[in-house]
């Protein structure tokens, strides 16, 4: 391939004002991806430079080329079809025209972001013995420099040339031996690349850390468990913290105002059992806000102590300064797994709001504090929401155009858990119980891929698109879907909202009223976010659906 | 050909396949090199052998182009070709436990949730013999979700014994009576064949019974006879639709989704329609099907599921 820079030495003849031009595209496609940048990345709206598309995890993007009126004009631009059989959950990064996509398990793909046509591939082998709970899946990658990074099933840390697709440095972040997995796209912030594993259904004990961008050193690593001496560990009865799970598998958010970063936690283990572990397990189901530089806890808050659903917490904490009775605050939203959207000041954790977004019989309200008042159902009958949650780890999205908070939720969804004892085996599943659907004899609603028939149907839940205002809780409006949805929201500043969901439709909806404005049907279940960039001046839009990656553009 | 000598030609062939590729692998090294290490070997030594997935799905392709027809088509799903007479009990019972405690977050209590795997009626992507399944769930499968096992050889055991056994598995509380009395009453007093299609005869109106035997559990038929409706799957749901021009199709559903309805009409026909098309559209909850609680006494009850129970798909 001739680089822009060789063709601008071909063509001296071309004038200079050209000339200069070229030489800025050329600078610009050179242009690493720094810290700074990382920081404005809303600012640059032709990229899409993190997992979240911003460090305030809103999934918000600037562009407004295609709007109200015209995306009823998409069409279909290119498709890059995937080699895996596996859950196509990533997110792709966009830089200057790049994108950079994985496949399962671990593969790096660098596209051509107008045609699809691929620069190279990245190979990664994981250890057979890598089992994370719920499919070889990967999320996507991060940037810095021209390095990019990729958290594998193996419980590795790897960077990668993002110029040639060929390995920097490799480091075991845990021992897959033992059943620890990565999933996660990393989040880099500053010189630093910040990790969680997963586990929790393996009895692994959970971390967050940090690595040295440059070289891979280790530069702290936070237990989300407590160890005997540290705070909160009294939150667990004698050794039942050490394979108390409390797995960190979805990015964080990050506030460089404050110097926070924060994390959602999953489930304790073992997942179902909660007699074998009384306490409040903490720092499980929770959010914490970490010292970046340091690793170290600034607060925290618990959403379901002592949990008995398998509510993982790992939903991206959205931040975002929102009027707060009649004052501006720093707030940090999530729309939790247990089926509460909650609203935390983000500078110290305090609750501030608290409200069911779908139907939850599991606890009947939250106390002051934010405190589940439980309310356990009788053994055989249904908990609201169920054991998948009210949402789980699909990407929510915050306009600060409509101040509308928008969740891929689950709606009537429910599960009759049964806990039983268990007893931690190294590598097996630590889960102390099973659940099952409403419907005797029916499919029980899961994580996995779904076949062409939808059999569950809307007897075991139906998938929503929520628009939540924030202040109150309430719904402005509801998007229902007949089947479940697992897929990300994407909002842009022409007040659109992108969503997809099982069925394999990618659609369009005004995101101030959820009126469907557009659709298409892309044959394969969409388990990722949609993104969008820019390039040449032409928006795009970018979904994963079944095993291919599908962008769309506005009709020449 | 026979249904019971093609399997057993074909699973030598399987194991051959899987054989060939694992002394492949094993003689290059390939898998257990580091990626450093694989990087020093020239690339045109290293294409080939550099994506074990692929190769590995080569052999599967391989095995199934040749083979897959011959499964399919002529195995009894779920019969286990290398294993004679009935299961132990207590291994059944213990299966159980470590089925519910390591298997049922993918499978599901039911073993159907993975889609194109049905572990209670024996409908599997990668197992003919019980020991494919025990190498199945000791090795994993590369490319998938189905990770390695390290169960020992009493628990392996077990978990087989009751994954040949799901079906059946809560039957115990059910009596089962006479199969052939049961089939007469089927298709005489009981007049289920008004409704009900088996293995060819009878009409398609209600769902087709040629396999329910596989399909469902002994209590959940009995469930299905006493209360059609509590016990009906919400999927086999009898849909009424009024088009804008005033048209009314009924039918039983097939499939649903957002925007579409998949049915097929009292005339037998298959439907598709796009619900922005239409004025109307109920999904019936109640079942059509009467119940049996007060027409068939219970030793009727228990001879007609032990027929359904003998309905395993079309031989």
């Amino acid at each position: 391939m001739i680089s822009p820079r060789r063709s601008i030495l071909l063509l001296p003849q071309r004038p200079i004002l050209l000339l200069l031009l070229s030489s800025l595209v050329t600078c610009s496609l050179h242009a690493q991806v720094t810290s700074d940048r990382l920081l404005h990345a809303p600012d640059e709206p032709q990229n899409w430079l993190t997992y979240s598309g911003s460090y305030a995890g809103q999934r918000y993007s600037l562009l407004n080329q295609v709007d109200l009126t015209n995306v009823k004009n998409l069409e279909l631009k290119w498709v890059f079809q995937d080699q895996s059989l596996q859950k196509f959950e990533s997110t792709p990064l966009v830089v200057n025209g790049i994108i950079y996509v994985t496949q399962p398990p671990n593969d790096i793909i660098a596209l051509d972001a107008k045609t699809g046509a691929a620069f190279w591939v990245y190979h990664y082998n994981p250890s057979p013995a890598a089992r994370p709970c719920c499919g070889i899946v990967n999320r996507g990658v991060a940037i810095l420099g021209d390095s990019l990074f990729m958290a594998t099933v193996d419980a590795h840390l790897v960077s990668i040339d993002a110029k040639n697709g060929h390995l920097n440095w490799d480091v075991k972040v845990a021992d897959d031996a033992a059943s620890y997995a990565m999933t996660l796209a990393p989040l880099v912030v500053k010189d630093k690349v910040v990790v969680g594993v997963a586990g929790a259904e393996f009895g692994i004990r959970g971390f967050i850390s940090a690595y040295n961008a440059q070289t891979g050193a280790e530069g702290w690593k936070f237990y989300t468990i407590p160890g005997p001496g540290d705070p909160g560990h009294d939150t667990w009865r004698g050794d039942d913290w050490e394979h108390g799970g409390g797995s960190a598998w979805m990015t964080g958010t990050y506030d460089p105002d404050l110097n926070l970063t924060y994390w959602g936690t999953g489930n304790p283990g073992p997942d179902f059992n909660v007699s074998q572990r009384p306490g409040d397990n903490l720092y499980s189901d929770s959010v914490v806000a970490l010292d970046p530089d340091t690793g170290k806890l600034k607060w925290y808050f618990q959403y379901s102590p002592n949990d008995a659903y398998d509510y993982d917490s790992v939903q991206v904490p959205v931040l975002a300064e929102i009027n707060w009775e009649g004052k501006p605050r720093k707030v940090l939203m999530q729309a939790n797994r247990n089926g509460f959207f909650y609203v935390l000041d983000r500078t110290t954790g305090k609750f501030l709001f608290g409200r069911p977004f779908v139907k939850v019989n599991w606890a009947k309200g939250l106390d002051d504090a934010g405190r589940p008042i439980i309310t356990t159902q009788p053994p055989g009958t249904p908990t609201y929401p169920g054991q998948q949650g009210g949402t789980n780890w699909y990407s929510p999205s915050f306009s600060p155009r409509t101040g509308l908070f928008y969740i891929s939720a689950w709606d009537d969804y429910s599960t009759i858990f049964a806990g039983v004892p268990a007893e931690y085996k190294e590598g097996q599943r630590y889960m102390a119980g099973a659940n099952t659907g409403p419907i005797p004899g029916g499919d029980t609603l899961g994580n996995g891929i779904r076949g062409p028939i939808n059999t569950y149907t809307e007897a075991a839940g139906h998938g929503a698109v929520l628009a939540i205002d924030p202040h109150t809780g309430e719904r402005k409006w509801t998007f229902a879907m007949h089947d479940v949805t697992s897929s990300g929201i994407l909002t842009t500043a022409a007040d659109l909202l992108f969503t997809g969901g099982r069925e394999g439709f990618f659609q369009a909806l005004n995101a101030r009223t959820g009126e469907l404005l557009w659709k298409a049907s892309l044959g394969g279940d969409i388990i990722s976010g949609p993104i969008t960039y820019e390039v040449d001046g032409k928006q795009y839009i970018s979904v994963a659906a079944g095993r291919g990656l599908f962008v769309f553009g506005l009709r020449n | 050909m026979t249904a019971r000598t093609a399997p057993v030609v074909t699973a030598k062939l399987f194991r051959r396949a899987r054989f060939v590729c694992q002394v492949y692998i094993a003689a290059t090294g390939v898998a257990n090199m580091k990626i450093q290490d694989r990087l020093e070997i020239p690339v045109w030594k290293r294409m080939p052998l550099v994506r074990r997935s692929n190769l590995l799905f080569l052999s599967r392709l391989l095995q199934c182009s040749a083979l897959c027809a011959v499964l399919v088509f002529s195995a009894p799903r779920g019969q286990a070709q290398d294993h004679v007479g009935p299961y132990p009990q207590a291994d059944i019972e213990f299966g159980s436990r470590i089925f519910a405690a390591q298997c049922t977050s993918c499978h599901g209590m039911s073993g159907d949730q993975v889609a194109g795997v049905n572990l209670r009626s024996g409908q599997f992507r990668h197992v003919f013999s019980d020991s494919d399944l025990r190498a199945v769930i000791t090795n994993g499968i590369s490319g998938t979700a189905m990770p390695p096992h390290s169960f020992n050889p009493a628990e392996l055991a077990a978990i087989v014994a009751y994954i040949r056994n799901m079906a059946t598995f809560d039957a115990r509380n059910v009596s089962l009576g006479d199969a052939e009395r049961g089939e007469a009453i089927f298709n005489g007093a009981g007049n289920c064949g008004s409704c009900h299609r088996v293995n060819g005869k009878g009409p398609r109106v209600a769902p087709d019974l040629s396999n329910v035997g596989a399909l469902r559990t002994a209590n959940l038929l009995e469930q299905s006879l006493v209360d059609p409706t509590g016990a009906m799957l919400p999927i086999n749901r009898s849909v009424r639709a009024v088009t804008r021009d005033g048209k009314v199709i009924t039918g039983r559903r097939l499939n649903e989704d957002t925007y579409t309805v998949q049915l097929i009409d009292d005339h037998e026909q298959l439907v598709s329609l796009d619900k922005s098309q239409l004025s109307e559209y109920t999904v019936i909850k109640t079942s059509s099907m009467p119940s049996y609680k007060d027409k068939l006494n219970s030793q009727e009850l228990a001879d007609v599921v032990a027929y359904l129970l003998t309905l395993k798909g079309a031989k």
